[in-house]
């Protein structure tokens, strides 16, 4: 019975339509990628510039320092802020975490609450046109501004820091989704309705996956505001976190440990970065390993 | 179950004499059906008619070309056909009901190969089957049998950025064909493909066409490859699109490429339809 399905089997084309392309070769195994010395020879290369630059950045720093062309307490040395960052590492990695851990709630909230923002206002342009003028007004009323009036209404527990840090992170969000979902072909949108497909599924197997890429941009932009959300609500008023850390700091001029504090603050920063970098690798790699060969092109 | 109505959807090839004649056209149920349809867009400044008295049948099996100058709605009319777009006046039949709406029981095939970034060549064909809730395993081997059918094999694997224009668009091809769909629309599918590439595909689609026996609507700025592909070329004129005529092509159903473009008739239908594009539009 199945046989009947099959078609009459066909004459072989003409002109050989597939390149003399073996299957080992085609496509998959190219992805494969090179061996591990070629990719850590990449990555030097990639990589050399910035960590030189940086490099160059902490000599001045230690020329200033040493050469004293600062009063010391203006500018502590690298040693010094070395010191206080393994003395005092246990006081200063219980704020860390403090401040890690309210960053990553609010970056978090942000993306839940934003990505289903930007799904309803993308389906329904009535609850988009209600809802983006108060977006907006969101976005610009500064976030400073707002965080003593969080702190009176909320406390000085973690709650107004992660309302900050989820404000602060959720424009860029709901912006990045809605120009996502907005993306799609029109002509893939009009090919699923000829395939009978609900609107749950051409949601979630074409308009959601598709908005991926630009929603990854968003999220990069989000999780460093989220730091900045998280400190702005500390400095408000908090007995915990790396702001609170640096106000303690300022207020007896002890820059050593102020300048620890914006150390690591920044490393946070940058490790989330790169989390979002590395689960954008993970979860895109078609999107990851295209922009890769638009690289490799210019020259 | 599907076995059952899967053989009756395909036309034997070996019964595909030469163009249909009008005897066959009345014999055998219209697969597609247009009764002076007219288009009309309103646009803030005017009111834009796109396609004006159009009246055409497309019977069982048929291959049909529409050739015409850009913007004489040629596009609007395959839309027409999927339900993808609604007429201003007249009716739209597809396999003998009125077309109210997209409809499913259609293949359609864009210029882009409109494929999923994320999806492997074999995955892109399977989003018709996953859309239609159609059972995995009659799926997988129907998908099988299309890669061997356009010469996919080796490449299923293959995401779309890595794959050549012509490989994309018989992925697009195959994705149209699974679910073995009566009529199959075809919207420019090679006018974005190197001379030599699109030559090949013709030849493919020939052969495709035979094979599976569907209904195909082929819309072309190509007069080669509508006289070479079809039973009857459409010929329109622009603004606002109507039919100027329809010509048969008068070849057998089964063209040998080179062989197909030295015939006489070839040259006449080709000649023929340049001369009335020409007469149409000044240049195009």
């Amino acid at each position: 019975m199945s046989q009947s399905v099959a078609p009459a089997s066909a004459p072989p084309p003409e002109p050989a339509p597939a390149p003399a392309r073996d299957r080992e070769v085609s496509g998959v195994a190219e992805r494969n990628g090179p061996g591990a010395g070629e990719r850590l020879a990449r990555a030097v290369e990639a990589g050399w510039r910035p960590v030189a630059l940086l490099a160059g950045c902490f000599a001045v720093w230690w020329i200033i320092a040493a050469a004293e062309l600062v009063e010391p307490y203006l500018v502590p040395s690298p040693g010094a802020t070395l010191d206080v960052l393994t003395g005092k590492a246990d006081y200063l990695w219980q704020h860390t975490w403090v401040t890690t851990y309210e960053t990553l709630l609010g970056f978090v909230i942000a993306v839940v609450v934003g990505v289903l923002a930007a799904v309803v206002m993308v389906y329904s342009s009535t609850v988009e046109k209600t809802l983006y003028p108060i977006l907006l007004f969101a976005q610009v009323v500064p976030k400073i501004a707002i965080a003593p009036l969080f702190v009176v209404w909320l406390g000085f527990g973690i709650t107004p820091k992660i309302l900050i840090a989820v404000l602060i992170a959720f424009f860029p969000v709901v912006i990045s989704m809605v120009t996502g979902l907005k993306a799609v072909d029109p002509e893939m949108l009009q090919l699923s309705a000829t395939m009978g497909a609900k609107p749950w599924q051409t949601f979630a197997k074409i308009r959601f996956p598709a908005s991926l890429p630009h929603l990854f941009s968003g999220l990069k932009v989000a999780v460093t505001l989220a730091v900045t959300g998280a400190v702005v609500g500390e400095f408000v008023g908090a007995n915990e976190g790396l702001g609170y850390v640096i106000l303690q700091a300022n207020g007896n001029l002890d820059t050593p440990m102020l300048f620890a504090g914006l150390l690591v603050m920044s490393l946070i920063g940058v490790v989330l970065f790169v989390l979002v970098e590395i689960a954008e690798k993970l979860l895109l790699p078609w999107h990851a390993s295209r922009r890769d060969t638009n690289v490799t092109t210019s020259y | 179950m599907t076995m059952a109505r899967d053989t009756t959807l395909r036309k034997p090839a070996a019964k595909k004499g030469g163009a249909p004649t009008e005897g066959q056209k009345e014999g055998r149920a219209a697969a597609v059906g247009l009764e002076d349809v007219a288009v009309r867009f309103r646009t803030k400044k005017r009111d834009v008619t796109a396609l004006h008295e159009v009246s055409l049948d497309v019977a069982m099996g048929e291959f049909v070309a529409i050739v015409g100058p850009s913007g004489c709605g040629k596009s609007t009319l395959l839309k027409l056909v999927a339900g993808l777009l609604k007429a201003s006046s007249g009716a739209v039949r597809l396999q003998g009901e009125r077309v109210e709406g997209p409809r499913h029981d259609i293949g359609y095939v864009f210029q882009r190969a409109a494929l999923l970034e994320w999806r492997t060549a074999r995955r892109n064909i399977l989003l018709q089957a996953e859309m239609r809730r159609m059972p995995a395993e009659p799926a997988r081997r129907r998908v099988d049998e299309l890669i061997e059918m356009t010469g996919l094999g080796g490449f299923e694997d293959a995401y779309p950025h890595e794959l050549s224009g012509g490989m994309q668009q018989r992925v697009a091809l195959c994705r149209a064909l699974l679910h073995e769909p009566p009529v199959l629309l075809m919207d420019e599918p090679f006018g974005a493909l190197d001379a030599l590439t699109r030559e090949q595909m013709n030849m493919e689609l020939n052969r495709i066409w035979r094979e599976t026996g569907t209904t195909v609507l082929l819309v072309t700025h190509s007069i080669s490859e509508a006289v070479y592909l079809a039973d009857r070329v459409v010929v329109m004129s622009p603004r606002p699109g109507t039919i100027t005529e329809i010509i048969d092509v008068g070849l057998e159903a089964e063209r040998d490429y080179t062989e197909t473009l030295g015939r006489p008739e070839f040259q006449q239908a080709t000649g023929h339809i340049r001369g009335l594009l020409g007469a149409a539009s000044a240049q195009d």
